[in-house]
């Protein structure tokens, strides 16, 4: 089997490997970088439970095959807040609204999520739905995962926000 | 699952990418965003033995107005063409379509030229791209030609491609003002696969609409982009109201031709058309 020699930034930190080209980014995060914050649940892009940012935007990490993120630069569900410091505002956010029962799903609404903040102010609930579809969530029926994206854009941005 | 094992083929121009098609065009697919083909990829639905990865023919992405038709590279990714001034200005109906195509971090990834090379009857921008009489400009060692709707949407995930050829541009042309357009569909959730959906393009003269100006096309009716010309003929040349989207609703209807499986059956798909048909004719009648 060929290999191929990638370099893939995450979080910061340069991760060199030599790896099939059929390795999912997925399980280069998982198996090959150690970060197993980003979660796989049904591999094939409905869940989005594999969420993660590929140079700022939100992608499924089950879709890309690794050899393609070479050179790449990718942020994960522990690259949201520093390992000491305080969680960020959306992952806050979530822990006070009870946006999380069993946290399986979470890491994935986070990545899908956080780039967006910005945007939300201005939506009515069934628009800001229509945003979080992407993302399946078993335990909370959403509502409060809505709740806790409303709290941290007013954190973040104020009453009124951008736009 | 995982993918099986394949060569992987990273060409970074249409040449190069044309003479590996030639070369293995037959065993091999062509991986662009890989929002539908990484899915069959894990299941083993597919298992080509080559893999040409095309992200980095950066010639294929563009998007561009000459002699006023819009010139779509391949490569386009969804949420490029989505946020194109442009489109949004000029051929609305594609933003609007691009809205109820799955989610933003597949349309982060997934590109124009997928969605239509990979045909699927469900696709939005099949239907949205029929409608506005789109050509597709595809390319090969042997030379290049350009296909219509009919000739690329042959079937269910079966375009009409050459497995040597490479769609290399989407070219719509002008749509003569005024005009209004609309996109409506149906699914459990926003963003799945749609049970039923419908564009409509309507070109306005006075009170009426244009004879010729009247578009109708159906997804998730047939085994790709439909098009129910008894609806068009029932709305060109005359004003267009209640009573007439209605008409325009039911011919759509009777010219469906919808699966049944377990998610709907034929005829609530049917009456589903004729709904969104309806709807998407005032809509499309007040953008006028």
């Amino acid at each position: 089997m060929s290999r191929i020699g990638v370099s893939i930034e995450i979080n910061g930190d340069v991760f060199e490997r030599e790896i099939e080209p059929r390795l999912l980014l997925s399980d280069f995060i998982r198996h090959e970088a150690g970060l197993t914050g980003t979660h796989v649940g049904c591999e094939h892009g409905v869940c989005g439970a594999c969420t993660v940012q590929l140079d700022g935007e939100p992608i499924r990490s089950c879709l890309m095959l690794a050899v393609q993120a070479n050179g790449r630069r990718l942020r994960t569900v522990e690259g949201l807040a520093a390992p000491d410091g305080p969680l960020h505002p959306l992952q806050q956010a979530f822990h006070e609204t009870h946006a999380l029962q069993c946290g399986f799903c979470t890491p994935g609404f986070l990545m899908a999520i956080e780039p967006l903040l910005p945007d939300v102010g201005g939506l009515d609930d069934r628009r800001l739905r229509e945003l979080l579809a992407g993302n399946l969530c078993r335990c909370t029926g959403y509502e409060s995962i809505v709740n806790a994206v409303r709290l941290a854009h007013e954190r973040l941005f104020g009453a009124g926000g951008p736009r | 699952m995982k993918p099986a094992p394949f060569d992987y083929l990273a060409p970074t121009s249409v040449e190069e990418t044309l003479e590996l098609l030639a070369a293995r065009g037959e065993e091999g697919k062509l991986l662009a965003g890989g929002q539908s083909l990484v899915p069959m990829l894990n299941f083993r639905l597919a298992q080509p033995e080559a893999l040409i990865d095309i992200n980095h023919v950066a010639e294929l992405a563009y998007v561009a107005r000459r002699d006023g038709a819009l010139h779509i590279g391949a490569l386009t990714r969804h949420a490029e063409l989505e946020r194109s001034t442009l489109v949004a200005e000029h051929w609305p109906l594609l933003t609007e379509a691009l809205r109820w195509l799955a989610h933003p971090p597949i349309r982060n990834r997934g590109t124009v030229g997928g969605s239509v090379a990979h045909a699927d009857p469900a696709a939005e921008l099949p239907v949205a791209l029929t409608a506005l009489d789109a050509r597709f400009v595809v390319r090969s060692r042997r030379g290049q030609r350009s296909l219509a709707p009919d000739e690329m949407f042959v079937g269910p995930l079966q375009p009409g491609l050459e497995p040597d050829e490479l769609l290399v541009e989407i070219r719509v042309p002008a749509l003569a003002r005024p005009f209004g357009c609309a996109f409506v569909e149906q699914a459990r959730r926003h963003g799945d696969f749609a049970l039923g959906g419908v564009a409509v393009a309507l070109g306005r003269d006075g009170d009426r609409c244009r004879e010729d100006g009247a578009r109708v096309v159906l997804l998730g009716a047939g085994p790709g982009p439909r098009r129910a010309p008894e609806a068009e003929a029932l709305l060109a040349s005359r004003p267009v109201d209640e009573d007439a989207a209605r008409a325009a609703g039911e011919a759509a209807a009777r010219a469906a031709d919808p699966p049944t499986d377990p998610h709907a059956d034929a005829g609530y798909r049917r009456a589903l058309i004729a709904t969104l048909t309806r709807r998407a004719v005032l809509r499309a009648w007040e953008r006028t």
